[in-house]
């Protein structure tokens, strides 16, 4: 599954036991794409010496701050962006 | 993820509650924290030790040290940790150079 | 930062205001050093090149991007490419993103999980930015964050923050000051603080004083 530009997406709501780069807060949550990035080595093994491969796609995505958080304080227009990697997304 | 899954993992920080004003105070890093830096950086280059590692390794440390520790104290820790499970350094070593 | 050389080989390995980490960080170098693991030489080269790396590039970006519209574009699509064609380090990611503020838009850049920072172009990040508040609060409360920093922005402003949680850098393009048509390039980069490349200020209006001389 690959995604494009200003699609919508849903971050996984899964644990994962170990090193992984996708932040609690995030999980769950639903926003769209805003880039796409390059294929990335992936931390969840490399970071137990494994060579990272295959590359995994990497997106930045964007989630509107009040679906993050139910008391935000600032605008309804506010977003949070950051790097999720194609394994962590659904479609939604 | 933390071990009994309820909470996010100690160094997991996005939206933890806190009413700790953010210190703006600024230092200079002490030599042993540019050597620490470097060492990191020297690891990585000889592919000794990658960034995932230390990272990895830093989220490894008990919660309670991982607060109370400085931002090198963690790189540190990790560094023993990473190396030590390589069987690049021996267990006990590093306290014996200390001690010695 | 202490100006004596950074071999410490023949000096005791602590004095009594550090940390007992300081002492374990040299052991452990010394260590290295005589295992083979890592070259003394390499060591040092690594510290000069940590030394070496201020906000100053990041700002050459910025005032690049501010007098040559076509550049920013170059900079908005590939970062990292724009500061090699400038003959700057982007450093080791593969990919470093330029995130331009408008009047619309404003971006702040934080890693809640670590402290993920582009260092190469900006130099070491300030202790704030690694802290746990700011890694805590940067995401849940942008805008307190910025009002702590001196910085109050309109409601219809969108406030973007970027939680650089992979191996990306962002860099902010802040927004060009009023009133500085008339300054060089060079005047222009002396207006941009690493603070507004991180999202949580705005450039300087007018440049710093220069340090005085030394009363003779």
């Amino acid at each position: 599954m690959s995604y494009h530009v200003g699609q919508p997406i849903r971050i996984a709501a899964r644990d994962h036991e170990g090193h992984h780069r996708t932040p609690a807060y995030l999980k769950g949550k639903t926003g769209r794409i805003e880039r796409v990035h390059s294929s990335f080595t992936n931390p969840e093994t490399r970071a137990y010496g494994e060579d990272g491969l295959p590359e995994q796609q990497l997106y930045l995505v964007s989630i509107p701050q009040r679906e993050l958080w139910a008391t935000y304080p600032g605008s309804a227009s506010d977003r949070l962006y950051a790097d999720v990697f194609e394994h962590w997304l659904q479609p939604e | 993820m933390s071990k009994d899954g309820s909470s996010p993992a100690v160094h997991d920080r996005g939206g933890w509650p806190t009413d700790a004003p953010i210190d703006r105070t600024e230092h200079a890093l002490a030599d042993w924290e540019m050597l620490a830096d470097a060492l990191v950086g020297v690891l990585g280059g000889s592919g000794v030790m990658n960034v995932d590692e230390l990272r990895r390794g830093i989220e490894s440390m008990p919660p309670n040290e991982y607060e109370a520790a400085s931002y090198y104290e963690r790189w540190l820790f990790s560094m023993e940790t990473i190396l030590e499970e390589k069987g690049v350094l021996e267990p006990g070593e590093l306290d014996a150079r200390v001690a010695g | 930062m202490s100006t004596h050389d950074h071999d410490h080989s023949h000096e005791p390995l602590t004095n009594g205001d550090e940390p007992a980490a300081a002492a374990r960080v040299r052991a452990l170098a010394e260590l290295l050093v005589e295992k083979g693991t890592v070259e003394r030489e390499d060591i040092r080269r690594r510290i000069d090149w940590l030394v070496s790396r201020s906000p100053a590039d990041g700002a050459r970006l910025v005032a690049r991007a501010w007098i040559d519209d076509e550049f920013k574009q170059r900079l908005l699509a590939d970062a990292r490419a724009a500061a090699l064609e400038l003959g700057l380090e982007p450093g080791p990611s593969p990919v470093v993103v330029a995130l331009e503020n408008s009047q619309t838009v404003h971006h702040m850049v934080v890693c809640t999980l670590c402290s993920c920072y582009p260092r190469a172009l900006l130099g070491p990040p300030p202790d704030w930015y690694k802290s746990l508040p700011y890694r805590s609060r940067a995401v849940s409360d942008p805008r307190g964050v910025l009002r702590e920093f001196g910085l109050a922005l309109a409601e219809d402003v969108e406030v973007r923050v970027v939680d650089s949680t992979a191996d990306v850098r962002y860099l902010v393009i802040p927004r060009r000051p009023a009133g500085t048509d008339a300054l060089t390039e060079d005047d222009l980069a002396a207006l941009v603080t690493r603070d507004s490349m991180i999202g949580v200020a705005e450039p300087l209006t007018q440049p710093k004083l220069t340090a005085q001389e030394p009363p003779g």
